[in-house]
């Protein structure tokens, strides 16, 4: 199958990007430096293109039940502009993605005019947008779209992924680059609260959210004007290396690598996101996540740093100090910021508190580590 | 984009040079490989006094985002390492057929250093 590229793959091309593929998608790992672009945001600000996200909508009068059976936070609780970090699961609980949940304003005015189907008028009920991890739309669609029609709830869904291109524009001077580029306020706006705003003269999604563990945002963009608006941003480029490098140090959990529900299928409560489950609310997987969170769960997600040389990777065993296999690297990287290996993993419950000795296998050599709170850079 | 090959030494598909001066074969990797690797982390290499073999693996060099074999263009025992990589394994992104070179051997068969592919050939690899 022919990989998906976003619109702006020739631009990137041209500014010397190296490309990699990521869930489909050809997108840029590296415009200069991982090193460079993960300082620039971490010290000043750093633009991303982030096409590779899905965007689905869900609108109608059933779009509030739908959405809130299908992911684990409280869609209800969403006024518009709002949105909320949320898991995907499957009966048993595991996770299939996780996603942000968005609540369009009431108006849905602005949408319509940028995608080709109907949004419902007022009365129908509010708009949602959420946003599946890189090549799981299709799977995100698929799944809204038959427990609509085995519930018999009315609601349209439509996946808008190729509508529309994602930028995050992230780091401590993000807040004045993007009031900069936009005609309306949005300095304003509180960590994960958005609104539509005219960014470089055209109609943005604009969202105080990130995967960086920086202030910043994150736009969605019409595919055709998105060259226009990432050109309105002056600032390091960034591709998705500096990307993982940046999210590991905050100790956010990447979709596919620390958790995956083919290979290491984990629940919310194992991956350390127990808060985006509200259990009052029926959903998907709710009995068996009511179920271990009563039991406890065996196995937790955890930070680590290595206290030898050595660079922790994914699929690499966590052992006791005696050598006694316990569990698995997910993530790992040397922290550009720490200069200090830094990884995330799961381990039984009894070893997640930090100080913990424990050490990480590196081609056939333990290594000493020890577990870290996280994030590992605040 | 072109990148360095100098001359005077000569180099393995798999993107590591020798070079022998007064009977020491120094080793490292190419501008190439630096630059696809990207920033280097972490350089693993033999204790001095082991033994290489000539197409073997002798170590390791991380970036962030990958992890590399290093192969031996020749065969003999390590003389020296460059300690110099630990504390800065940049010096292989700034400066790779310089101050990043990571290994001194004591070839056991010079005329190894006869097999390798010359500069030209090299870069015409890489081009």
């Amino acid at each position: 199958m022919p990989r998906r590229r976003p619109p702006l793959y020739a631009v990137h091309d041209e500014r010397g990007a190296s490309f990699t593929d990521f869930g489909g998608w050809e997108m840029p790992v590296e415009f200069d430096s991982i090193r460079t672009e993960h300082e620039a945001v971490r010290e000043a600000s750093g633009v991303f293109d982030v096409s590779h996200m899905g965007e689905v909508t869900v609108s109608g009068p059933d779009a509030t039940e739908l959405t809130q059976r299908l992911v684990t936070n409280d869609v209800s609780a969403l006024g518009p502009g709002d949105s909320q970090y949320a898991a995907i699961t499957d009966e048993d609980g595991a996770m299939l993605d996780d996603t942000v949940v968005y609540r369009l304003p009431d108006d849905g005015g602005r949408l319509a005019a940028l995608g080709d189907d109907p949004t419902p008028d007022d009365a129908a009920g509010p708009t949602y947008l959420f946003v599946p991890n890189a090549g799981h739309d299709g799977e995100a669609y698929d799944r809204w779209t038959s427990h609509r029609d085995e519930w018999d709830l009315d609601a349209t869904v439509t996946n808008r992924t190729d509508e529309f291109a994602m930028f995050a524009v992230q780091g401590p001077d993000a807040a004045d680059l993007l009031a900069d580029a936009s005609a309306d306020p949005v300095t304003d706006l509180s960590r994960f609260e958005a609104r539509w705003a005219t960014v470089a003269g055209v109609d943005c999604w604009v969202a105080r959210t990130g995967y960086t563990g920086e202030d910043g945002f994150e736009l969605i963009v019409p595919w055709d004007d998105a060259e226009t608006v990432w050109a309105a941003f002056d600032c390091q480029p960034c591709g998705l290396g500096a990307r993982d490098t940046l999210r590991i140090e905050a100790g956010f959990l990447l979709s596919g690598q620390d958790f995956d529900p083919e290979s290491n299928p984990r629940t919310p409560y194992e991956a350390g996101i127990g808060f985006t489950v509200k259990l009052d609310t029926e959903f998907v997987g709710r009995d068996a996540l009511a179920a271990q969170q009563e039991a406890g769960v065996d196995d937790r997600f955890v930070g680590f740093k290595l206290t030898e040389r050595g660079v922790p990777r994914h699929g690499y065993a966590i052992t006791t100090p005696d050598g006694e296999e316990v569990g698995t690297v997910t993530s790992g990287t040397m922290s550009p910021t720490l200069d200090e290996p830094i990884g995330l993993g799961y381990v039984p419950a009894e070893y997640d508190e930090a100080g913990t000795e424990i050490r990480v296998v590196v081609r056939d050599r333990p290594k000493d580590a020890r577990i870290t709170d996280t994030p590992f850079v605040q | 984009m072109s990148f360095d090959a100098p001359d005077d030494r000569g180099y393995l598909e798999s993107h590591e040079w020798a070079h022998e001066d007064d009977g020491t074969v120094r080793i490292g990797i190419t501008d190439f490989a630096q630059d696809e690797l990207g920033d280097v982390v972490f350089v693993e290499v033999p204790d001095v006094g082991d033994d290489v073999t000539k197409g073997d693996e002798f170590g390791v060099v991380e970036s962030i985002k990958a992890v590399s074999d290093l192969y031996s263009p020749v065969s003999g025992e390590v003389t020296a390492v460059n300690e110099e990589l630990f504390d800065a394994p940049e010096l292989v992104n700034d400066d790779p057929f310089g101050d990043g070179w990571m290994l001194a051997v004591d070839p056991s068969d010079p005329d190894e250093l006869d097999e390798l592919m010359s500069a030209a050939e090299y870069r015409e690899q890489v081009e």
